[in-house]
């Protein structure tokens, strides 16, 4: 033929019907040129589209493989994404459920001549999964607060003669009058216990979670 | 008359290098957002759930669209 030996162009450059025009040479005469990026060459010579994924999905040429790399970990950045976004639903469908279960109003924990000044108590309240303790810390002072320790749910233990609330397990300390962290790793107040005192009577009526 | 043409593997490697940055900053911005609403969960908060769960939801939807574009242009190219 009369082209052989001619170095053939990129096909890309120019024109639809007369890429790699020179003159008024029609493009179809010129042998398709193999990517130039395809670097790796299979062993069976054949393109790399009808070669198996494996060999797509791990080049041996280093850009070819940073490329294939960044692609593989934006997909499981992507996933990771998701794994968040379900997590987020997963919040909002545990608060839905959270608020169809309101606590019980007016349990009744003692009566006050059963809890002398510096006794404890436990009890649970709302469910009987949640652990909570009934303080005395005054004569005309109750309070009431959840037993887990909101760092890591351990049982805290009161000392009332210091007027706080210790976690054993990692040394958390919780102020006995409003339960707000004083030291250690919990960052939010125990969860109050809402009292009623009537009729010398003690009455657990809510439960109030706060984050300061 | 414009003509176009896939990227080269160079243009590729920027573009997912790009996508990459910014889908990086946005997960950065679900786990953010997940600690902050655990944490007011746990406290009794609820008002900041459901904004919450929209926001991360749009990162979501962002980053899927990055990813669809990253494998059109990949289908571009063959």
């Amino acid at each position: 033929m009369a082209d052989e030996g001619r170095e053939p162009l990129d096909v890309r450059i120019d024109s639809e019907g007369r890429e790699g025009l020179t003159g008024t040479t029609p493009a179809s005469i010129y042998r398709p040129l193999r990517d130039a990026e395809q670097v790796t060459l299979p062993p069976d010579g054949k393109p790399m589209d009808a070669q198996p994924a494996w060999r797509t999905d791990f080049p041996i040429d280093w850009p070819q493989d940073q490329y294939v790399e960044r692609r593989d970990f934006m997909k499981f950045m992507v996933l990771t994404s998701l794994a968040f976004t379900v997590g987020q639903f997963w919040i909002a469908a545990k608060s839905l459920v959270r608020r169809g279960n309101r606590a019980p109003s007016g349990v009744r924990l003692a009566s006050t001549d059963d809890l002398a000044v510096g006794d404890v108590r436990t009890f649970a309240f709302p469910t009987e999964h949640d652990p909570c303790i009934l303080m005395r810390p005054a004569d005309r002072t109750f309070v009431a607060y959840s037993q887990k320790c909101t760092h890591l749910s351990c049982a805290v233990i009161p000392q009332i003669a210091d007027g706080v609330i210790r976690c054993p397990c990692h040394e958390g300390i919780f102020d006995m009058a409003s339960g707000r962290p004083l030291a250690g790793p919990p960052r939010r107040p125990l969860v109050r216990i809402e009292l009623d005192v009537r009729d010398g009577q003690i009455f657990a009526t809510d439960v109030e979670a706060r984050t300061v | 008359m414009s003509i176009r043409r896939p990227f080269t593997r160079g243009q590729r490697a920027t573009i997912v290098n790009g996508m990459l940055a910014f889908v990086i900053v946005l997960v950065i911005l679900q786990l953010w957002l997940l600690t902050a609403t655990m944490n007011a969960y746990l406290g009794g908060d609820d008002s900041v759930i459901v904004p919450a769960a929209a926001a991360s939801l749009a990162c979501l939807l962002l980053n899927a669209g990055l990813l669809r574009y990253l494998y059109h242009i990949e289908r571009t190219r063959q």
